[in-house]
């Protein structure tokens, strides 16, 4: 993976030095908290109900057991024991005080990590595929080009106020696993002629006009990628909307102009921006794409597994995933236990974590949009050892893609902006669904809830998603179904009225009843939803 | 680097409609919402763009800014409005050479932010030599 130089260091150090003034400044009263406000969302840190919640920014959700310590040793330090794992890869602490953050940063420094643009009306941090790498359908590892992008877009001096946060998607493979065409910008490279390059896909996002991104530009050859990611971002500088936050983001420029006008003030200013000459030359990517080589793994390895322990078995074909190499395996570590907060991971979990992936996987750990930790290079040969100690730890809970593999924001119980609570549905939810063969009969089943419309829990992206909104001040929950977030991307469509907490419950319980007796042979829920329409499932709910 | 530098003798800025209807003035004042490239045209006989920041959020004038230098233009760039320390490196990579303020900045916190980076990963107006080619030379 990738390792910072002196000139990585010393621009994460400067940062670190800069935000430390800042906070002096802001604790002295010299600056007021409207002008602090936007530094301090530019490292990461949020003012939220009870306390400030700082996100860590996990570049592409890859990172190293060394890191992944240091994570474990913020939470024990300086928070509660614990943190949470988010669905842009990165991790939030949710009790921090603000005299703690420069230490934290620091901390963070000392092991190639930071929280810059993790908020704020910037561009955030760059999320990837997590199997990246590892997965067996990729044409390459996006993860180069997502560090590049990562270099160009940190403390960009043109495009750090920007009408509203901007986030940007890399993936190499058909299958999509990072919500692609939901961000602002999606990439994903494409082959043509034998040679890789960029096709740009631009305008979507979630929120409360959600948005699948239209291509823009089918192939950007590696050399000008930059160029034309700033071509992007400079149109939408100059004309996306400032009278509005809710109609700021570039989805909705894009929806105003036409996909097609867009594309041609990007072409425009992409035929002067590539005369600049800030694209970096190949020798650059070559350099980042080194520090990606694949580590050295036996393909000579067994590729057979025992799978007499039938726990074990469930969990190998639930949790485990095909690798590019023989005799290895991508491992799904799932952060949803049943009774458990989506995401959250304690400092001994995240230790223990860690040294998983010292000892299994190449030091490397990755985590997931699905709040979930992914250990990408296992040889088949360690999965019983390695599943043992996960299980010891409750850490292996086999239901990845399953019902309970629920996806939700904070909510209520810490965001300022929230409506209604998250963590009690996915709760609820994950209980009523606890049997393990029920939610195996139900198969592939994306449920994400998000705690008001700005859709932090992608409910628009499950193919069932609920919606917490503030109804005459009690909680209600709206239901979607139909969406998803993958290649087969799609919107959500909403039931009808909304529910109480347990009402939404038995709603979805009703949903997945009418699937199984509507299903074909082997169709997925969404697949049978998108057979036969919204109807029978209405009639199931409220008939 | 030249700060809040109003000599008495200086020219008013006009505003651009005015600017693009006479042909003697040689400063202009750009509010966010027009077009910097309509001065391409007539950049030669400009001393002074002062380009407005009625809101330090709003980051048009960023834009505007590297546009006017990556025309080619020569003269004094100005920062004018809701200009503060924490933004001024920033506007100073974008082809900024002068700020004015409507609050006094700290000279202190000033220096502070424009010597704070030693190095940037992009290339951008200031000239300033891309990290990605310290790299490869």
């Amino acid at each position: 993976m990738y390792k910072y130089d002196e000139y990585d260091q010393q621009m994460v150090d400067a940062r670190v030095a800069e935000f430390s003034d800042q906070v002096r400044r802001r604790l002295a009263g010299e600056i007021t908290e409207d002008q602090f406000k936007p530094l301090r969302l530019m490292n990461g840190l949020y003012l939220q109900l009870h306390a400030y919640m700082l996100r860590v920014a996990v570049p592409y959700g890859t990172l190293d057991s060394r890191q992944m310590r240091m994570l474990a040793h913020i939470a024990r330090k300086y928070d509660r024991d614990y943190g949470h794992f988010t669905t842009r890869q990165n991790l939030q602490y949710n009790w921090i005080k603000l005299e703690d953050a420069p230490a934290i940063l620091a901390d963070l420094a000392s092991v190639e990590m930071h929280a810059i643009q993790t908020s704020g009306n910037c561009i955030r941090n760059i999320s990837s595929d997590q199997w990246a790498g590892a997965a067996a359908d990729e044409l390459t590892d996006p993860r180069p080009w997502a560090e590049l992008l990562r270099q160009w877009s940190s403390f960009h001096p043109e495009f750090s106020y920007l009408p509203r946060k901007f986030k940007i998607a890399v993936i190499a493979a058909e299958e999509d696993r990072a919500a692609m065409r939901l961000h602002d910008i999606g990439i994903q490279i494409v082959e043509r002629d034998g040679v890789h390059g960029a096709a740009f896909y631009v305008g979507g996002g979630m929120g409360r006009t959600p948005m699948v991104a239209p291509l823009i530009k089918d192939f950007v050859p590696l050399e000008d990628m930059l160029s034309y990611a700033e071509a992007c971002l400079r149109v939408y500088n100059r004309y996306g909307r400032r009278d509005n936050i809710y109609k700021a983001r570039i989805k909705i420029l894009i929806h105003e102009l036409g996909a097609e006008e867009y594309a041609r003030q990007v072409e425009e200013e992409y035929a002067h921006v590539k005369s600049l000459g800030i694209d970096p030359p190949r020798a650059e990517f070559d350099r980042i794409a080194a520090q990606f080589a694949p580590p050295a793994l036996d393909a000579s390895a067994p590729d057979a597994i025992d799978r007499s322990d039938p726990d074990f078995a469930v969990w190998v074909d639930q949790n485990v995933a095909a690798h590019k190499v023989p005799g290895h395996a991508i491992v799904n570590i799932s952060l949803k236990p049943v009774g458990g907060i989506p995401g959250d991971a304690s400092s001994a979990q995240i230790d223990l974590m860690a040294d998983l992936a010292e000892t299994y996987s190449h030091d490397e750990l990755r985590v997931t949009h699905a709040q979930n930790i992914v250990l990408p290079h296992v040889r088949k040969a360690d999965l019983y050892a390695l599943w043992q100690k996960l299980d010891e730890a409750g850490l292996a809970t086999p239901n990845l893609d399953l019902i309970s593999d629920i996806i939700a924001c904070p909510g209520l119980d810490y965001c300022s902006l929230a409506n209604a609570r998250s963590i009690p549905v996915a709760q609820k939810i994950a209980s009523r669904f606890a049997d393990l063969g029920r939610q195996r009969e139900l198969g592939e089943l994306k449920l994400k809830i998000s705690g008001c419309i700005n859709a932090c829990g992608h409910h628009h992206a499950g193919h069932i998603g609920i919606l917490g909104v503030d109804r005459k001040g009690t909680e209600n929950y709206q239901l979607l179904l139909g969406g998803s977030g993958a290649e087969d991307v799609s919107l959500g469509t909403i039931t009808g009225p909304g529910f109480d907490e347990d009402g939404v419950v038995d709603a979805i319980e009703r949903v997945t009843d009418t699937y199984l007796a509507q299903r074909t042979e082997g169709e997925r829920f969404v697949d049978t939803f998108r057979r036969i329409g919204m109807a029978p499932f209405k009639e199931a709910i409220y008939g | 680097m030249v700060e809040h530098l109003h000599s008495d003798g200086e020219e008013p800025a006009v505003t651009l409609d005015s600017f693009l209807s006479q042909s003697n003035a040689t400063a202009v004042r750009l509010e966010p919402d027009e077009d910097a490239r309509a001065l391409i045209p007539h950049l030669d006989r400009l001393a002074l763009i002062e380009v407005a920041f009625p809101k330090f959020r709003d980051g048009r004038g960023y834009s505007s800014a590297r546009i006017l230098r990556e025309a080619g233009y020569t003269g004094e760039l100005r920062a004018q409005g809701d200009v503060l320390v924490d933004q001024i490196a920033y506007m100073k990579r974008c082809g900024f050479d002068s700020f004015s303020p409507e609050k006094p900045l700290n000279a202190a916190d000033v220096d502070a932010a424009l010597t704070r980076w030693p190095e940037h990963y992009q290339g951008a107006a200031d000239g300033a030599v891309p990290i990605w080619k310290l790299r490869h030379g």
